[in-house]
């Protein structure tokens, strides 16, 4: 397992050949650099993989953890200290599959999405280190080097974001990623450091008898861990950010923002599991139901947005609340009991992964072609984009939850885990898997069918009532259709996967069955919200939904402006925190403590003028000074002596 | 016999009329004025030395000798110093001649 | 003390000399300060010559008298008309060399008197030429024909630095 090294190095050597050579290279030689880099990571993660799995279960009947690398990088005590390396596991090397593949998917796409942008080079710099902070995140073999990744994730995040730099939206949009997160992260370092301080260490695997003595601590330490991991899993109520995030290229959209960066969250409530089972029962109900609030939220809101992008942020949000809720749910670490949700929880990870970067890259090849984001530029794409719509409606039927693609599966075992938690759980999910059909397909039919948006303009051009001729929407160039091809097989095959022979909370083998029950349920309700969705908007805007529009006017409106939560936060951040508790602070720092800095400063500026007359470069002067100073110490040694 | 003391004293006054020279002189030749004062002087001290107190050598004889011969030469490099001060600057007055004051 | 010829000479001499180099630093004209400098320096060499070092005494009129104050006065007429005049100093500045001047004057005087010397030897009588010519040129114990050398060495060297220095570019 020696290898794995590789998969952190390389990233991180692309990144630094085309951080500091890239703007020298012309744009094919930066974009391969970095695309064969992640090709050559991609290949050791599969290897690593087939060699992790292919070796089989240990004596104890558990895959074993290997850690290749480890070294201690900063000794704090004879037991803390903080470590850096790598680690094997089932998770760590399914997560290493899961971001090499669609990091290696985005690479490639980007090469026919970002052609001709200006810093490019740049652009491939910023994947490279994102994929190497992701990856260094997901095999860390500490709470504290996973945080340090952490962070690093934070901040190529906010750099793609930013890409286009020259557009105040996304200038905003980042500052306001990064400081969300980066305050939810703050929970999660104090969280880290009350672990780190009771437990005595920063490992995953910590003295069971000391956690047992810190008694509320712990659950509390979990409690601010989880907050951190919600910031960066776009939990309510700390989602606004991810919306907004949609700002970047959308190619980072699919790799960040939608498979790998916002499962973070999730990721660590995955790899602390055991503790949380162990000493913390509460705080993952507590998760469970914030991420079934978030679920709901996000589906309603998401059935209400314009910008394609914007829905399919919220629809992340939601399923990523799904995966919480899962985690959410687990009363023990044993699959046939209980503990079935961590097992649907990565396995829907996993799959959401797939299709919902299929759905980004889609999305990104529909504002490709029309150059808009917005759904009432789009409308009959499907003539001008056969291969974006076939995979697009693949994606939509997964995340729909529809048999047999991906989605059915692991959303199936994430219900099945709720109805064994709580039969409310179960149908509460159900109801939000039901509308998540509803709104994908809303979205899936304004985009591809109903009126086309281009003939009505052309209708409009040849009537010579608009000057411009409409834009002709085109199928993507084969650089990005390959990768979505590519992610469309996998996520028509992926459910097959028997995801419970690698991943369960306890390491045993589960063979996954379907509960026939909760399966025909929720493709009911799936095959319902797919058929609200196409009687309302298939041939365009009909009766049907205009009345829905005219009853509900306001709730949508609510809905449109996501119930007002970003409103919310400026509220309670500039009205509430800034004027009331900034602002005396920031008078009492201008005027007691700056003034008093400030009266040193003169103070020493006047008496240095005064002083300074005694430098006036005058030799006479200096040599009477210099003979007074000759003659006290004549006299003083001649008399007092 | 002159006692040795009214020699001293003598020198002593010369040298701090040459010092106090020295610190009120506003003009380069004045002040070299008073540098010779001063070197005179020191000169008369060691011949006095000499002369009363260890009349069998003749170092205090020497010393003042090569005093004189060094008095000389620093007058002259002194002088050259001035002159040229004086054909760039246009000026010998020490209020005037800032240009290594900062 | 008894008031013989050479006691008499001596107070004039110094009394001359006291009054020369006090107009030499407070008069306003370059000239007359060189003036007065160069009767302290004739005194000088009238004291050398009471203290029967008269070979002394003739170097300090020639090199003195004859070769410095010329420089001094070919200096002062280099220099022109207008910055020749000597301007007072501030009387702070006036006051402190004063205080500096005097505190030291005192001190000095307050220690050859209160010193306690040796015994004074009678001075010899007139140091023979013959004696003055082996003692620079000798190469023994108290002679000093190396310090001749570096002297004579620092006399070419000042010319060459001085003619550099003053040399128009």
């Amino acid at each position: 397992m020696e290898h794995t090294i590789f998969i952190l190095a390389l990233p991180l050597l692309s990144f630094l050949i085309l951080a500091l050579a890239g703007m020298k290279l012309p744009h094919k030689v930066a974009g391969t650099i970095g695309t064969l880099s992640l090709a050559t990571v991609t290949v050791l993660a599969y290897v690593t993989a087939a060699q992790y799995f292919g070796a089989g279960r240990g004596a104890d009947g558990l895959f074993p953890t290997l850690v290749p690398y480890n070294f201690t990088w900063l000794p704090l005590t004879e037991s803390l200290q903080i470590e850096m390396g790598i680690m094997l596991d089932p998770i760590s090397v399914m997560m290493l599959m899961v971001i090499s593949t669609v990091s290696l998917m985005v690479h490639i796409y980007s090469f026919g999405y970002m052609k001709g942008e200006k810093g490019f080079q740049r652009y491939y710099a910023f994947l490279s280190l994102f994929t190497f902070s992701m990856l260094g995140l997901v095999v860390a073999t500490n709470i504290f080097q996973m945080y340090i990744f952490w962070e690093l994730v934070g901040v190529s995040s906010y750099l793609l974001i930013g890409f286009y730099y020259t557009k105040k939206a996304a200038i905003a949009a980042s500052k306001k990623a990064f400081i969300v997160t980066r305050f939810a992260d703050l929970f999660f370092l104090v969280g880290i450091l009350f672990y780190g301080y009771y437990a005595g260490t920063f490992s995953f695997e910590p003295d069971v008898r000391l956690l047992f003595s810190a008694g509320i601590v712990i659950p509390v330490a979990l409690g601010l861990m989880f907050i951190g991991g919600a910031g960066k899993s776009a939990m309510f109520p700390l989602h606004i950010w991810l919306p907004d995030a949609m700002e970047g290229p959308t190619p980072v959209s699919a790799l960040i923002h939608a498979a790998t960066m916002v499962v973070a969250g999730v990721y660590l409530v995955a790899r602390m599991f055991p503790i949380f089972i162990e000493f913390a029962p509460q705080v993952l109900h507590i998760i469970a139901y914030v991420g079934a609030f978030t679920a709901l939220y996000a589906a309603v809101v998401a059935c209400a947005q314009t910008d394609i992008k914007r829905v399919l942020a919220f629809s992340t949000i939601s399923q990523i609340a799904f995966m919480m809720v899962a985690l959410g749910v687990c009363t023990s670490d044993d699959p046939h009991a209980g503990g079935l949700g961590y097992m649907a929880s990565m396995f829907h990870l996993f799959t959401h992964a797939m299709f919902k970067g299929l759905l980004f890259l889609g999305a990104g090849a529909i504002i490709h072609a029309v150059h808009s984001n917005e759904r009432d530029c789009m409308g009959g794409l499907r003539k001008y984009m056969p291969v974006t719509h076939i995979t697009f409606l693949i994606a939509c039927l997964a995340i729909a939850g529809i048999f047999p693609f991906s989605g059915f599966f692991s959303k199936d075992e994430i219900l099945t885990a709720c109805y064994s938690y709580a039969p409310m759980m179960e149908v509460f999910m159900s109801g939000v898997a039901g509308l998540t059909a509803f709104y994908m397909f809303r979205l899936y039919f304004l985009i591809f069918w109903g009126k086309s948006y281009y003939e009505s303009q052309l209708a409009l051009f040849e009537k010579g009532r608009i000057e411009k001729k409409p834009h002709t929407p085109h199928e993507a160039p084969a650089a990005m259709l390959i990768p979505m091809v590519i992610l469309a097989a996998i996520s028509c095959l992926a459910g097959f996967i028997p995801f419970g022979e690698f991943i369960t909370a306890n390491g045993e083998a589960y063979e996954i069955h379907l509960n026939t029950g909760v399966a025909i349920s929720s493709t009911l309700l799936a095959i319902i919200g797919i058929a609200t969705a196409t009687i309302m908007y298939m041939k365009g805007q009909n009766k049907v939904t205009l009345t829905m529009k005219v009853r509900s006017k306001k709730f949508i409106q609510a809905a449109y402006h996501r119930f007002y939560m970003d409103e919310l936060w400026l509220f309670v951040t500039k009205k509430v925190i800034f004027r009331g508790i900034s602002r005396p602070i920031a008078w009492f720092d201008k005027h007691a403590i700056d003034a008093f800095m400030d009266l040193l400063g003169s103070a020493t500026q006047t008496f240095a003028r005064q002083i300074r007359t005694f430098q006036s470069g005058n030799i006479q002067s200096y040599c009477i000074w210099f003979l007074h100073g000759v003659m006290i110490l004549a006299l003083i040694l001649i008399f007092l002596v | 016999m002159i006692p040795a003391e009214y020699y001293l004293v003598l020198a002593a006054l010369l040298f701090f009329i040459g010092v106090f020279g020295f610190f009120t002189r506003r003009n380069l030749l004045g002040v070299l004025i008073s540098t010779e004062l001063v070197l005179n002087a020191v000169d008369i001290n060691f011949a006095v030395f000499n002369a009363y107190y260890f009349p069998e050598h003749l170092e205090g004889f020497f010393f003042t000798m090569f005093a004189i011969g060094i008095a000389a030469s620093e007058t002259a490099v002194a002088i050259a110093i001035i002159l040229n001060v004086y054909r760039n600057m246009r000026t010998i007055r020490l209020k005037e001649l800032k240009k290594l004051k900062f | 003390m008894e008031l013989n010829t050479l006691t008499i000479i001596f107070i004039g001499l110094s009394l001359l000399m006291v009054a020369a180099a006090l107009l030499a630093v407070t008069t306003r004209n370059i000239m007359r300060a060189t003036t007065y400098l160069l009767f302290v320096l004739f005194g000088t060499a009238g004291l050398y010559f009471i203290l029967h070092y008269t070979f002394l005494g003739a170097v300090q009129v020639t090199v003195y008298a004859g070769g410095i104050i010329v420089l001094f006065v070919f200096a002062a007429l280099l220099i022109g008309k207008g910055t020749r005049d000597l301007t007072h100093t501030s009387i702070l500045r006036y006051t402190a060399g004063f205080t500096a001047a005097i505190t030291g004057l005192a001190l000095t005087v307050y220690l050859i008197f209160t010193h306690q010397f040796p015994e004074v030897q009678h001075p010899v009588s007139v140091v023979p030429m013959k004696l003055i010519g082996h003692t620079m040129m000798g190469v023994e114990k108290y002679n000093f024909v190396l310090p001749f050398e570096v002297v004579s060495v620092l006399l070419l060297a000042c010319m060459v630095g001085a003619l550099l220095i003053a040399r128009k570019r």
